[in-house]
């Protein structure tokens, strides 16, 4: 096919912000008209990516690669079976957190529809780079519009909310940046030849104690943007203060940029600074999960307690990731999608609430099921999904997690189930408080149950979820092999250097023991 | 033919004239000389380098300097019009909205 | 004929799915025809699966339909698969048949509720599950069905949402439910990993070969029991059930009595070979069910809700299947779990009809001499007690007494010591619930008197069949004494069941110990008859002597109270402390910490930025000198 698809839907969005600058910005049915055709259009260009993609075949797909600035910068984009189902993710929640803020975003409605479909070309961007600079261009990109999106539409303590959250994250992307450009020379020094191609990278052996550094700060970068704990408390913030749609986006895409970026980068770069710390990061990834749960319990607004269990839910696919074996890998990724799914779905959920009541607090709620029975079932359901009911998607990745996870070592897999009991806690507590019981405040009886906007872009969520938890085939089937391939080259490139370093073609040989190509 | 030496040493004293100009000026209309001042001194070094030893290199400059002086001018004047407009003073011990 | 049997559960799915996306558009009786008539169409098929199954020969058990493949990621492989064989065939046929008939009752019971249809959504959804549950080839599927019925126990206990207390059973059901399925997911895991499948069959077959060192296949099955014990509520998971009894009465029945409750039990016996091979394992179900069965019914003993005592009384009967399974009389536990189906839901629907007759009321100290009131009732609510209290010729005897003799046979003594235990109290409190309710002075309180009636027919009908059953049920599975081959229900059962090892004890002692059963259930029910019929001040002035006891079982030994200081209050509080002091002052005050330091320094540096352009040029051109200077010297 000579059709450049990625280029397509990751710039078709940023054609529609320069379009929509040049349209009066009275006219609201127009410019989401034109936003949102065209968000459907880049979700429909996207599809085809999956139908095109073949799992078996090695090594990324639908590739565009021209040069482009010199000095190894090239222009360079592909997908494999890991990033597919996140950049179909992303262009599937785009739509739908656009059709959310029709009545949420009152003021502006101009530059939030341009912030919006520039925030696609970024993840979008993320997922698909195979040049290490384009990523870093499109993994900052992301953090403008967010930073506005936050700043602007969000609630009482926005400008500290995004602060934070810009500021976290660019410390993180400050030391990738430093550890990209050591990479960099250290591959010119070896090779004599300018690349921030991936896969030259993949390529290279690295001293292992200069591994532990550019490692840390690969590492740190993901780990703050997943978040990890104890770089989480960005995201509570971030997740209350945003508007709707900038939660769903956030939860459900941004970070799992995060998790990309440690299967895609630090895990295969790094091979032995990974042997090295995978106990501690596994241990933080147990922290998170038990630590998001139990904070979860008690939170007093319902958004703040969606993003902790965000917190306890990546720690779990984090977990199985840093298993690296085939089964838990694969979990991770599906569970990726179920995360983006079910959470976002609730952070809609929540915003449908909010539109209405003007309050997230747990405490003003009460008896909402008698009022809105069909939001209740549509909450439910949302509910069900993260807290991995089978039958729905959360399960069947969940399940695939913990079976990784305990075929690496059984007292992670043992501490990481009680999620199940957590997770049932929280959300069912929160559900409690909030939909039954008698109907507590006066208020409440003039709320309106979802209407015909609300449901257009809640049932498709909700099909996929049902779809995904019970026939998950059509996805686990492209995820698979892609996973199986950059799990057997994790491992096979640690045990290249552990058992025998002499392997090193001479003429590759690390000059001062910093770098060499395998 | 006048030595290049010669040349050189007027671009100084133009220089320092504009230097002393600057810091003695109060008003950023005759700054605003004043820094124009130091850049033709830089100019009249690029062309007497350029006339004695034929570089062509040091008119090309000289091209640029023009270009970029004729653009600030036309920026920075504009600067100044606006800062009158809004504060009906252009001393520049008055301006300090930028301190820190 | 066996083929049709994975069609068994879509019927009520089907019927599911419309009622919710369409169910506002129905008529009642539309909904009422569509709900049964799924169960029925379900019931149909797996009496056709059933009846077909008799002709299989033993060895050809189970068969399994694969319908597609499900998960599939590397090593973990399930299946969409759904076997069937003896064991399920009894299963299917319990939660289809007595499923019908209170999908039948409930026509008549919910009739003037409001969530009319929403309801029959649930208990089609509920049905559906329960049948993937049983159906299920392998565990990861089983678990499907597992965490089905426990969503639809939520919904149903939760069902008059707006009553608080009913939204906190529902979701105490689900969190408790919870915990026991942590440990099913880690013993289908250790399974999974150890022979890397979680079929029953090739479970079976990987302890056939001794692929399971002895203490892994004790871990797995205590793992395994521990999600029984929250799912059939035993001792220490057993606390949701009691307060299940908020759902509606059928719904009680059904689920919390006759068929999800019995999960944990099915699951023990699909692999009882695990247990068997384990031997400690084994023991412990033993052991916990024995307990379970004296615990649960010394609570019975002092409640005055009605439902609460039939919920006591069927956790304390769920201990005896488990004691069943624990011994090795596997087809004891199973047979006891398909008679429990029928008088427990029976004792569960009539009590619905005494709670539907009084207008809600559930308290017996407001009932009393109910008997002429309720003329079609109270018969079937009488059989229905005299089959759980153990009485010679009714179904419960003949499981009850199958289980016991077999707990002897094997040496158990203290089991079957406290199975008799528990036995006493069993015909004592299903009898003071009898007399309390139906015999002795009215003390109906004269608003309810006033629309006393009697249930409608369709509520009545499905009572007098549970009751027909409860008789005859047992007459399948009638004890060795009789004869060689009376025990069909334990013959029938052999393809998946191994029958326990011979027992040391003769006709005579089995007889012996028929008559002591029997001798123990008719002192159960005299003293039951002294106290409350004969003599109403001995309840009275038992309570004067020993009222710390009273007050001990009537509030059912403290047991949540303890539960909720020792771990669910310092798990909330402890969250709480945590959350202010960890997360918010310590990881946000370094933030913030560092954030304010960094403000500080640049506050201090931006003294040097006056604004005055001259300043900046003095120091640009004292800048370049230097420069200049560095480059010249």
């Amino acid at each position: 096919m000579n059709i450049p698809i990625l280029s397509l839907i990751t710039f078709l969005p940023l054609a529609g912000a320069l379009l929509l600058i040049f349209l009066p910005k009275e006219n609201k049915n127009l410019l989401y008209g034109i936003a949102l055709s065209l968000a459907v259009v880049v979700f429909l260009v996207s599809l085809s990516l999956y139908f095109g993609f073949d799992a078996q075949a090695d090594g990324p797909q639908f590739v565009e690669k021209t040069g482009w600035l010199g000095f190894g910068i090239q222009y360079h984009l592909g997908i494999d079976g890991i990033s597919l189902f996140l950049v179909l993710l992303t262009t599937l929640l785009m739509p739908i957190a656009l059709l959310s803020s029709w009545s949420y975003i009152q003021d502006r409605i101009k530059v939030y529809l341009i912030f919006m479909l520039i925030l696609e070309t970024g993840i979008i961007g993320v997922f698909i780079s195979l040049n290490m600079f384009l990523f870093y261009v499109f993994w900052e990109a992301t953090l403008i519009p967010m930073y506005f999106l936050i700043g602007i539409w969000g609630g009482k303590r926005r400008i500290y909310a995004t602060m934070k959250f810009v500021l976290f994250t660019m410390l993180g992307s400050l030391l990738m940046l430093v550890a990209i450009f050591v990479l960099y020379h250290l591959y010119y020094k070896a090779t004599g030849t300018y690349s921030l191609n991936i896969f030259d990278y993949y390529q290279m052996l690295l001293d292992p104690k200069l591994q532990t550094w550019l490692f840390l700060a690969f590492a740190l970068a993901f780990a703050i943007k997943v978040p990890m704990f104890p770089f989480h408390t960005w995201l509570p913030d971030a997740h209350v203060e945003a508007p709707t749609a900038g939660s769903v986006i956030l939860a459900a895409v941004l970070l799992k940029m995060g998790a990309y970026g440690f299967i895609r980068f630090a895990l295969p770069l790094f091979p032995n600074a990974v042997e090295t710390f995978l106990p501690v990061l596994s241990v933080l990834a147990i922290i998170g999960i038990i630590y998001g749960g139990l904070m979860a319990l008690i939170q007093k607004d319902i958004k703040s307690l969606v993003a902790y269990s965000s917190v306890s839910h990546m720690g779990l696919i984090m977990l199985a990731l840093f298993s690296l074996n085939v089964e838990g890998a694969t979990g991770a990724i599906y569970q990726m999608l179920n995360h983006g799914l079910s959470t976002g779905m609730l952070f809609l959920v929540v915003g449908i609430l909010y539109e209405r009541s003007h309050t997230r607090l747990i405490k003003d709620f009460g008896g909402l099921s008698k009022q809105m029975p069909v939001f209740s079932a549509f909450f439910l359901v949302a509910l069900l999904s993260s807290a991995g009911l089978p039958g729905l998607n959360g399960f069947v990745g969940e399940i695939t997690c913990f079976f990784g996870i305990f075929a690496a070592n059984k007292t992670f897999a043992i501490l990481s189930v009680s999620t199940v009991i957590l997770a049932a806690a929280y959300l069912l507590w929160m559900f409690e408080r909030v939909m039954h019981g008698p109907i507590t405040n006066e208020k409440i009886l003039s709320y309106k149950d979802v209407n015909k906007r609300e449901i257009v872009y809640l049932v498709p969520i909700v099909v996929l979820m049902f779809w995904m938890g019970l026939y998950p085939q059509p996805f686990l089937r492209k995820i698979e092999p892609s996973v199986a391939r950059a799990i057997a080259g994790i491992k096979s490139a640690t045990k290249v250097f552990v058992q025998k370093p002499e392997s090193v073609p001479a003429k590759f040989k690390i000059p001062e023991g910093s770098a060499g190509i395998r | 033919m006048i030595p290049p030496g010669y040349f050189f040493i007027l671009s100084v004293v133009l220089f320092s004239l504009g230097i002393i100009a600057f810091f003695l000026k109060r008003d950023l209309i005759t700054q605003f000389m004043a820094i124009e001042i130091m850049l033709n001194a830089a100019n009249l070094a690029f062309l007497a380098l350029a006339g004695s030893s034929n570089f062509l290199d040091a008119q090309v400059i000289v091209f640029f300097i023009i270009t970029v002086a004729a653009a600030e001018a036309a920026i920075g004047l504009a600067i100044v019009l606006l800062i009158f407009r809004k504060k009906k003073t252009i001393k520049t011990e008055t301006l300090n909205s930028m301190k820190g | 004929m066996t083929d049709v049997f994975w069609l068994i559960p879509f019927a009520p799915a089907l019927s599911s799915v419309v009622l919710v996306l369409f169910g506002s558009k129905l008529s009642k009786k539309w909904v009422s025809l569509q709900a049964c008539g799924a169960v029925f169409l379900s019931f149909v098929f797996a009496l056709v699966a059933f009846l077909g199954s008799l002709k299989i020969s033993p060895d050809n058990f189970p068969i399994v339909k694969t319908l597609f493949p499900w998960i599939g990621a590397g090593s973990f492989q399930a299946g969409f698969s759904f076997q069937f064989d003896p064991l399920s065939a009894v299963m299917v046929l319990v939660v289809t048949g007595v499923g019908f008939l209170i999908h039948l009752y409930s026509v008549g019971y919910m009739a003037h509720d409001t969530g009319y249809t929403r309801y029959f959504a649930y208990l089609n959804l509920f049905t559906f599950a329960m049948l993937i549950l049983v159906l299920a080839s392998n565990m990861v599927l089983m678990f499907v069905g597992w965490e089905g019925v426990g969503l639809c126990s939520y919904l149903l206990i939760g069902f008059w949402f707006e009553k608080p207390s009913a939204a906190a059973a529902g979701k105490k059901a689900f969190i408790v439910n919870r915990i026991g399925d942590m440990g099913f997911i880690l013993g289908l895991l250790f399974i999974f990993v150890a022979i890397g499948s979680s079929e029953f069959s090739a479970i079976n077959k990987a302890i056939g070969q001794g692929l399971f060192p002895q203490a892994l296949a004790t871990l797995i099955a205590i793992l395994l029991f521990v999600g029984a014990t929250g799912k059939s509520a035993q001792v220490p998971l057993y606390v949701w059930l009691p307060d299940a009894m908020e759902g509606p009465t059928p719904v009680s029945a059904l689920i919390h009595a006759a068929t999800m409750v019995t999960a944990g039990v099915y699951m023990v016996a699909r692999l009882n070979l695990l247990f068997t091979f384990s031997g400690t394992a084994a023991d412990i179900v033993a052991l916990v069910g024995a307990l379970t069965a004296v615990f649960a019914a010394t609570m019975a003993l002092t409640q005055n809700d009605i439902k609460r005592v039939l919920a006591y009384s069927t956790i304390s009967q769920l201990g005896y299947m488990f004691i069943g399974c624990g011994v090795g009389a596997y087809a004891a536990g199973v047979f006891h779990l398909y008679t429990h189906a029928f008088f427990k839901s029976l004792l569960f629907l009539s009590a619905g009809s005494v709670i539907h007759a009084l207008s809600g009321q559930q308290d017996m100290r407001k009932m009393g001499g109910l008997r002429k009131y309720l003329p079609r009732t109270f018969p079937p609510f009488l059989i229905g007690a005299i089959a759980i209290s153990g009485i010679p010729f009714l179904s419960g005897f003949f499981s009850k007494d199958a289980i016991l003799t077999e707990a002897f046979a094997q040496g158990r003594y203290f089991v079957w010591a406290l199975g008799l235990a528990g036995a006493v109290m069993t015909a004592f409190y299903m009898f003071r619930l009898i007399f309390l309710t139906f015999y002795g002075e009215e003390r109906i309180e004269p608003e309810a008197k006033h629309h006393l009636h009697e249930s409608p027919k369709v509520m009545t009908v499905p009572l007098a069949i549970l009751a027909v059953f409860s008789i005859i049920a047992g007459y399948i599975g009638l004890p060795a004494v009789l004869g060689e081959k009376a025990d069909l229900f334990k013959r029938f059962l052999e393809p998946v069941i191994k029958p326990p090892a011979e027992g040391h004890i003769g006709a005579g002692t089995e007889w012996l110990l028929m008559l002591v059963s029997v001798a123990v259930a008719a002192v159960g029910i005299s003293v039951a008859y002294l106290f409350y019929l004969k003599n109403p001040r001995i309840p009275h002035a038992l309570v004067a002597r020993l009222p710390w006891l009273y007050k001990l079982l009537y509030n059912k030994y403290f047991v949540d109270e303890i539960y909720g200081a020792v771990i669910v209050n310092p798990l909330v509080k402890g969250s709480d402390w945590v959350y202010g002091h960890f997360d918010l002052k310590v990881i946000d005050g370094a933030l913030d910490g560092s954030a304010a330091a960094a403000g500080f320094f640049g506050k201090a540096l931006s003294v040097l930025q006056t604004g005055f352009v001259k300043d900046y040029a003095l120091v640009f051109l004292l800048g370049a000198v230097i420069f200049i200077g560095v480059l010249l010297f």
